[in-house]
């Protein structure tokens, strides 16, 4: 982390490239704006996208998609909503946040957990995808009662199981 | 602004009504789908809107007014016909000043650059171009008088997989360069289904359901229960198409409650636009349900203030 904004700290990328692309998958049954939501916060936790980088442009995005427009500038907006980016009038729409990351330690606790949690299941006669259709079952409550952040509790839940 | 509205507006052939009793009034800024089967009416409406007919009862304007077929709607409007018609001894040259000769607008550098771009020779007859190129050629002649409207019946029936991808972007592109609308039909769902924001379900000469996509899906469920409560439940409930087996039913409800509460041992699940399309469309006699209707909450506000 520099004070010093000079040019070298620029990746060397053409103005207005964005890091990443999007990508669509037909099959999930989420809705597209979703797809596009999920696939940031993603590449937020992930590291590919950072504080200051920006995001692809809408006509970008339509033009290699081939997605309503619409559908683009409400997934941005979103993101907007939750504080992750923003927009700049003119250039688009840029990342503003990092994504809230949890501690290693307490990372690997809870994993511990539902290692344990598991083995329980599987010892109950439980087999994979019955595990998944509970636990996916029970997180949805969990997040309803909770007052509907359930889409990002999903898609960190998954990004995490497989971390 | 409404690209196209219409009251009351109906089509007669002979006896038979193409069209009746259509009122629908379409949101600029979106892209806005007719769907149905065959038949149902939507080539009709779109030309209609486009003034290349005119009506038998009803009236029908576009573009905030602009009576269908007035210099002033046609101006704003562009329509790229079903089977995309060209002369096919003509080059893509011929074809750009044809069109530029035959309208008030036509920018001719756009058209070059486009094509261009696209790597459509110029010299190139049109019956020798692929399909896929065809119909850009098609789109890029509508693009260049510069609509407001983009209206498109049935644009992707004739075209490969690749082909109705890059046909889409452009139009999408399009859309974000200029600020176009896109109203356009087709009879396959699926390919609606990332690009249409504004549904228009159309069935046997009538509107059926019309509305912002997000809107539509969020006021509807399909409820999965016991089947031997099912007709006592659906008692309760708007059902739009009920089916099932023996032991389990499924119910597309139209739901006025915000909140998904269902009863005890029912679970409700969030509904896709071609799950939603295929059950009003499976179901005609669906039709009297009343969709959002713009207008009148246009009126409403404006009452109000």
């Amino acid at each position: 982390m520099t004070i010093d904004k000079g040019i070298s700290e620029e990746p060397r990328r053409p103005a207005g490239a964005s890091p990443i692309e999007f990508r669509l998958d037909p099959a999930s049954g989420v809705p597209t704006y979703l797809q596009l939501v999920h696939q940031v916060e993603h590449a937020l936790r992930l590291g590919y996208l950072k504080p200051g980088d920006q995001l692809p442009k809408v006509r970008d995005v339509v033009a290699a998609l081939a997605i309503n427009p619409n559908t683009v500038l409400k997934a941005y907006k979103d993101l907007e909503t939750k504080g992750l980016a923003a927009g700049r009038p003119g250039q688009g729409t840029f990342v503003q946040a990092a994504l809230s990351q949890v501690a290693l330690p307490e990372l690997a606790g809870l994993r511990k957990g539902l290692l344990g949690w598991l083995t329980d299941a599987g010892a109950a006669g439980l087999d994979e995808d019955g595990v998944v259709a509970l636990f996916t079952s029970v997180l949805r409550d969990f997040y309803k009662g909770r007052g509907g952040s359930a889409g990002r509790g999903v898609a960190s839940g998954g990004t995490e199981g497989v971390a | 602004m409404n690209v196209i509205e219409s009251a009351g507006l109906g089509k007669r052939y002979h006896s038979t009504w193409a069209l009746r009793e259509c009122s629908v009034a379409i949101p600029a800024g979106h892209v806005a789908a007719l769907v149905g089967p065959n038949g149902a009416g939507k080539t009709t409406l779109l030309n209609l809107a486009a003034g290349l007919t005119a009506p038998s009862a009803g009236g029908v304007t576009v573009l905030g007014g602009r009576p269908a077929g007035s210099p002033a709607a046609l101006d704003g409007i562009a329509f790229v016909a079903q089977d995309m018609p060209m002369y096919k001894n003509l080059s893509a040259r011929d074809m750009l000043h044809l069109t530029r000769n035959l309208n008030r607008r036509f920018d001719q550098r756009y058209a070059e650059t486009r094509l261009g771009e696209l790597g459509i020779p110029l010299k190139r007859k049109a019956g020798k171009l692929s399909g896929g190129q065809q119909a850009q050629l098609a789109l890029t002649l509508a693009l260049a008088r510069r609509p407001r409207l983009l209206v498109l019946d049935e644009p992707m029936a004739m075209l490969d997989p690749i082909a109705r991808h890059d046909f889409m972007a452009s139009v999408m592109t399009a859309m974000v360069a200029d600020g176009v609308s896109v109203v356009l039909s087709s009879h396959v769902l699926a390919e609606l289904e990332r690009v249409a924001d504004y549904l228009i379900l159309m069935s046997r000469g009538r509107v059926q359901l019309a509305g912002d996509v997000d809107d539509l899906l969020a006021s509807h469920r399909m409820l999965t229960g016991p089947a031997a409560e099912a007709d006592r439940y659906a008692q309760r409930l708007s059902v739009v198409h009920a089916r099932g087996g023996e032991t389990q039913a499924h119910l597309l409800v139209r739901t006025t409650t915000a909140d998904g509460t269902v009863a005890p041992g029912w679970e409700a699940h969030p509904v896709g636009l071609e799950e939603l399309a295929l059950a009003y469309l499976r179901e005609p006699a669906a039709a009297a349900l009343p969709g959002p209707e713009r207008r009148r909450n246009t009126s409403r506000t404006e009452v109000s203030r």
